[in-house]
C-alpha cells in the first residue's frame, strides 16, 4: 500500500508539473504584455519605466529561464508576487482558502448526504409518485443556472423573510469570537452551500438511483432474501453498499473541481474565497496570482483523486494495491 | 397429501404480464417433493422450470400473478402466506442455491459473514456463535482451508469453491426443503461431479426434500429419484427417473434425450494426405500481475510449449477445465493477444510476424464464433450490418456486402428480413446463427469457435452443431472447437487435445482418444461426464 501512495505521488509531482509548464505558456502567449500592463496602471507608461520593470522581474529573459525560475520558485511553495496586490501570492492564496474549503466542503456533503438518501429512496419507490417527485425536483436544481437559485434565495431568506444573512464570510464589524463566531459564520454559509449543494445533489441522486436498481438485479440479493432477511437490512448491507462503488468515483471526481469550481457561489454571495481571488485576478490580468490560483486548483484535484482511489480501495476488497 | 409428502405443488398457474409470447408461466403444474428424495425439474430455457422454484421460495417477480393452484406445507398454503410468514420460512425450513455462484454472493462481504447472516436473519445464537458455526459448516462441505475461507472475500476462492460455500451457507439452519436452481451448470465436470456428490450425500444424511432444476440430463441420470419434464409452463411427463430415462412416453421427453450428445463419437474418414491449414508450434504464453516493492508479483502460464496442426477441413476439439488455457490459445491463434513465443502458421503465412495493413488483410482467413450469443452482438447494431462490418471493412461494396449478408442468413437457416432487425429480436440458437453468419462473411479458412455452443438448449445444440458440420463440409473450412463438453466434442471433432495447466496433456483421434485415454487427466475428465449409463441407454 504504502508503495502504491509512493507511485501515485511521483505521477501526480510530474503530471502538476506539466500543468505548471503548460499554463505558464498558455499565459505568456495571451495577448498583452504584462510590464506595459503594470506601468499603465502605474500611471507612467514611458519606455524606460517599461525597461525598469522588466529588469526588475525577470521579464527580459528569454522563456525558459523565466519557466526555469518560475518552477523552481513553486518547488519552494513561492507562487510568484501579485503586483496588484502588492503580496505574495502564496500568502493571498492561504488567506482564501480556509473559507473556500469551509464552502466546498459544506456543499460536497450536503450534495452527498441528500443525493444518496433521495437517490436511495426513489429506487425504493421506482415508478411511483415518490421516485417521480423527486427525480423532478433534483432535475430542477441541476437545470436551473446556479446564479438564479442564489438570487432567489437571497430574496427569500434574506430580503423578504430576513432569516439569514446575504452576503460575506461574517458579519463586518461585530468582531465576535468563539462560539459567537461559529455561530455567525455558520449563518453566513447556509445559504451559499445549500444553493451549491442541491445543483451538485442532482447527480447523487440520479447515480444512486440507477446504480441500486442495477444493484438490485443481482444474484446476490436474491440470495439474500431467500435467507429470510428484512427488506430493511437487504437494502442497506447488500444493495446499498454495492450500490456506493459508482458514486465514490463520482464524488471523487467532483471534490477535486469543487475547490475551482465554486466561483459563481462566491461571487454572488460575496464570498471572500478562492473562486473570488481567481476572478479578480482575471479581471486584473494578475497573471501571478491566476497561474498560482491554477496550480493550487490542480493539485487539489490530484490530491483528491490519489484520495478517491484509496477510498475505493478500501470500500471494494476485489481491487487490490499491485494491481 | 401423504404423510411422506415435504411439499405438495398443485395445479399452480402463474399469468405472464400482457404481451408475452405465452399467457402462463406456468399452466396447471402439480408435484410432490419428498423427504430424502431429489425431484429432478428437467426443461429448456423458458419451459417455467425457475418460475416454479421461485414460487416455492416466494421470490416471484411482481409482474407475475398468481391465478391459481396451491403450495401446501407443513398444513399452509404457501401462496396465501404474507412477508412476515415468508420471512420466518425463507433460509429456516426452505433453502436455496442458485446457478452462478460468483454473482450469487456479496462481493464486498466475507464469506463467514454471508453464512453468518443466515442465523442473524433469524435471531439464533450469538454473534460469536455464528462465526463458529459459519467455519463449522465450511468444514462440512469440504472447503479447503476452512479457516482461510472463512475470512475470504467470493472471488478469491474458485467456482466450485464458491459453490460449497452457497451449499454451505442454504443448509445453515437445516431447511427441510432445498432448492436447487441449476447448480453445477457453471462448473466443470470435475467441479460438477464434486458437487452432485456433495449435494446427494448431504440430502441422504438430513432427510431433505431436494427440488434440483436442470437442463442437463446427464446430471438428471447421475441424480434424481423421480423427475418431472417441463415445456412451455406444462407438465408433459413425471415419473420415477428410471422410467422416465429409460421409457420416456412422452415424444418431447424423447427428443429431449435424443437430443444429448452420445459419448460414442461417429466414425469420421481420415485426412492425412490434407495440407495444413494452421500450424502452431512452441507457443508460450505468461500472464503476469502485481509486482510491487511489498508484494510478490503473480504469473499464470496460459500457455507452454503448446504444439498441433489443423488439416484443411478438420475439426480440432481443445478440451479441459476453467483455467486450463484453451481460451488464451483460442486468443494467441487468433493473435487477439501476443505470444512470448512461438509461431502460428496460416498456410504459408508466419502469421505471428506480420503486422499493419498486412496483418488486418491476413485476419480475414482466421475468424472466431463467440460462447455468448447475447453479448456477442453489437445490440445497437442492426443484424444486417453487424454481418455486412467486416467485408466493408477490408475494402468490399458496401451494396455487395450487403446482398451477401442477406444469401449467409439464408446459409444459417434464417430469413433475409433478419437483416433489418436488432439482435434481442431473436432467441440464442437464432443468435449463434447470426454469429456464425458473421464469422463466415469474411470467407474465413478458419473458425475458431470458443464454446459455441454451450450457452445452447440441448435441442438447439444439436442444430447448431449440425449447422457448423453442413458448413464445414460445404465450405471446406478448418475449424479450432474449444468446449469443456466432452460429449460435444466426441460428436464434431476429428482430433482432440486435452490440456490442463496451459500444456496438451494428449492429442489423438477422437475415436482413439474416447476408447484409450493414456494421461491420467483425460481419464479424469471422461469419468467425470455425468450420465454416462443413462446415455447409451437412450442412444
Amino acid at each position: 500500500m504504502l508503495s502504491f501512495i509512493a507511485k501515485r505521488l511521483a505521477k501526480a509531482v510530474v503530471v502538476l508539473l506539466a500543468i505548471v509548464v503548460f499554463n505558464f505558456m498558455l499565459i505568456r502567449m495571451a495577448p498583452g504584455d504584462p510590464a506595459m500592463v503594470m506601468a499603465g496602471e502605474a500611471g507612467a507608461s514611458d519606455q524606460i519605466f517599461v525597461t525598469q520593470l522588466r529588469e526588475k522581474f525577470g521579464l527580459d529573459q528569454p522563456l525558459p529561464v523565466q519557466l526555469y525560475r518560475y518552477v523552481k520558485g513553486i518547488a519552494t511553495l513561492d507562487l510568484g508576487f501579485s503586483f496588484r496586490q502588492q503580496m505574495p501570492v502564496a500568502k493571498l492564496i492561504a488567506e482564501r482558502l480556509p473559507a473556500t474549503l469551509l464552502l466546498t466542503g459544506t456543499a460536497f456533503v450536503i450534495s452527498l448526504l441528500l443525493g444518496v438518501l433521495f437517490g436511495t429512496l426513489a429506487a425504493r419507490f421506482a415508478g411511483t409518485w415518490a421516485d417521480t417527485a423527486i427525480t423532478i425536483l433534483a432535475l430542477i436544481f441541476y437545470a436551473t443556472p446556479l446564479f438564479w437559485v442564489a438570487l432567489m434565495a437571497i430574496l427569500l431568506f434574506s430580503v423578504s423573510m430576513d432569516w439569514l444573512p446575504s452576503f460575506g464570510y461574517e458579519t463586518v464589524g461585530a468582531n465576535y469570537t468563539g462560539f459567537a463566531h461559529v455561530l455567525d459564520v455558520g449563518a453566513h454559509l447556509i445559504l451559499p452551500a445549500t444553493t451549491m449543494g442541491l445543483f451538485f445533489m442532482a447527480t447523487y441522486a440520479r447515480m444512486t438511483r440507477a446504480s441500486m436498481l442495477e444493484v438490485k438485479r443481482h444474484d446476490f440479493v436474491k440470495t439474500a432474501r431467500a435467507k429470510g432477511l428484512r427488506d430493511a437490512v437487504i437494502q442497506r448491507r447488500h444493495v446499498l453498499r454495492n450500490a456506493l462503488l459508482p458514486v465514490v468515483t463520482l464524488a471523487g471526481l467532483q471534490a477535486g473541481t469543487l475547490v475551482g469550481g465554486a466561483v459563481l457561489t462566491e461571487t454572488v454571495f460575496a464570498w471572500p474565497g478562492i473562486g473570488r481571488l481567481m476572478y479578480e485576478a482575471l479581471l486584473q490580468r494578475d497573471y501571478n496570482l491566476l497561474l498560482g490560483v491554477f496550480v493550487v486548483c490542480s493539485a487539489m484535484v490530484l490530491a483528491f483523486n490519489l484520495i478517491t482511489d484509496l477510498i475505493y480501495r478500501a470500500v471494494d476488497p476485489r481491487i487490490e494495491f499491485a494491481s | 397429501m401423504s404423510a411422506a409428502t415435504t411439499v405438495s405443488i398443485r395445479n399452480l398457474k402463474l399469468a405472464l404480464p400482457k404481451g408475452s409470447d405465452r399467457p402462463y408461466a406456468v399452466d396447471d403444474v402439480s408435484f410432490d417433493l419428498q423427504p430424502g428424495k431429489i425431484l429432478c425439474v428437467v426443461g429448456e430455457s423458458g419451459s417455467g422450470k425457475s418460475m416454479c422454484a421461485h414460487a416455492l421460495m416466494g421470490l416471484l417477480p411482481d409482474t407475475i400473478i398468481r391465478q391459481a393452484g396451491e403450495i401446501a406445507y407443513d398444513g399452509q398454503n404457501l401462496l396465501t402466506l404474507d412477508d412476515a410468514g415468508w420471512l420466518a420460512l425463507r433460509g429456516r425450513h426452505i433453502a436455496m442455491v442458485f446457478q452462478e455462484p460468483m454473482t450469487a454472493l456479496n462481493p464486498l462481504m466475507r464469506i463467514g459473514d454471508q453464512i453468518a447472516e443466515m442465523f442473524e436473519a433469524h435471531n439464533l445464537l450469538t454473534p460469536r456463535q455464528r462465526k463458529q458455526k459459519a467455519l463449522q459448516l465450511l468444514r462440512e462441505v469440504g472447503l479447503p482451508e476452512p479457516e482461510r475461507s472463512v475470512r475470504a472475500y467470493p472471488h478469491q476462492l474458485s467456482g466450485g469453491q464458491r459453490q460449497r460455500a452457497m451449499i454451505a451457507m442454504a443448509l445453515a439452519l437445516e431447511p427441510a426443503i432445498l432448492v436447487a436452481d441449476e447448480p453445477t451448470t457453471a462448473l466443470d465436470v470435475t467441479t460438477q461431479a464434486q458437487i452432485l456428490e456433495l449435494i446427494r450425500d448431504l440430502q441422504r444424511r438430513r432427510n431433505m426434500a431436494v427440488m434440483f432444476i436442470t437442463h442437463d440430463f446427464g446430471v438428471v441420470s447421475d441424480i434424481a429419484d423421480r423427475v418431472v419434464v417441463l415445456q412451455h409452463g406444462k407438465v408433459v411427463e413425471q415419473g420415477a427417473a428410471d422410467d422416465v430415462l429409460r421409457r420416456p412416453q412422452h415424444p418431447y421427453t424423447r427428443a429431449l434425450l435424443a437430443a444429448v450428445p452420445s459419448m460414442q463419437p461417429p466414425p469420421r474418414t481420415p485426412l492425412a494426405d490434407r495440407a495444413r491449414a494452421v500450424e502452431v508450434v512452441g507457443l508460450d504464453k505468461t500472464y503476469v500481475s502485481g509486482g510491487g516493492w511489498f508484494q510478490p508479483e503473480r504469473r499464470v502460464q496460459a500457455a507452454k510449449q503448446v504444439n498441433f496442426d489443423i488439416l484443411q477441413g478438420e475439426t480440432v476439439g481443445l478440451v479441459g477445465e476453467s483455467g486450463s488455457g484453451k481460451s488464451s490459445v483460442a486468443r494467441l491463434v487468433m493473435r487477439l493477444i501476443e505470444p512470448d513465443q512461438g509461431t502460428v502458421r496460416l498456410g504459408d503465412t508466419d502469421f505471428t510476424r506480420i503486422s499493419g495493413r498486412a496483418l488486418r488483410k491476413e485476419r480475414s482467413r482466421i475468424q472466431m464464433i463467440f460462447q455468448d450469443p447475447f453479448a456477442s452482438l453489437n445490440p445497437r447494431r442492426k443484424v444486417g450490418n453487424i454481418i455486412a462490418d467486416g467485408p466493408i471493412a477490408h475494402g468490399t461494396d458496401p451494396a455487395v456486402a450487403r446482398q451477401r449478408a442477406a444469401e449467409l442468413l439464408g446459409l444459417v437457416g434464417l430469413n433475409a428480413s433478419a437483416m433489418e432487425r436488432y439482435p434481442h429480436e431473436f432467441s440464442g440458437g437464432q443468435r449463434q446463427r447470426i454469429g456464425i453468419a458473421r464469422a463466415l462473411a469474411l470467407e474465413p479458412e478458419i473458425i475458431v469457435a470458443d464454446e459455441a455452443v454451450s450457452a445452447l438448449d440441448v435441442s438447439v445444440q444439436a442444430q447448431v452443431l449440425n449447422l457448423l458440420e453442413d458448413l464445414k463440409a460445404r465450405l471446406g473450412l478448418s475449424m479450432l472447437f474449444i468446449t469443456h463438453d466432452l460429449r460435444v466434442a466426441a460428436q464434431i471433432c476429428d482430433r482432440i487435445a486435452v490440456m490442463q495447466r496451459g500444456g496438451i496433456v494428449e492429442l489423438k483421434p477422437t475415436a482413439t482418444l474416447f476408447s484409450a485415454p493414456e494421461h491420467p487427466y483425460t481419464r479424469e475428465l471422461l469419468a467425470a461426464v455425468p450420465g454416462q449409463i443413462s446415455s447409451s441407454r437412450a442412444a
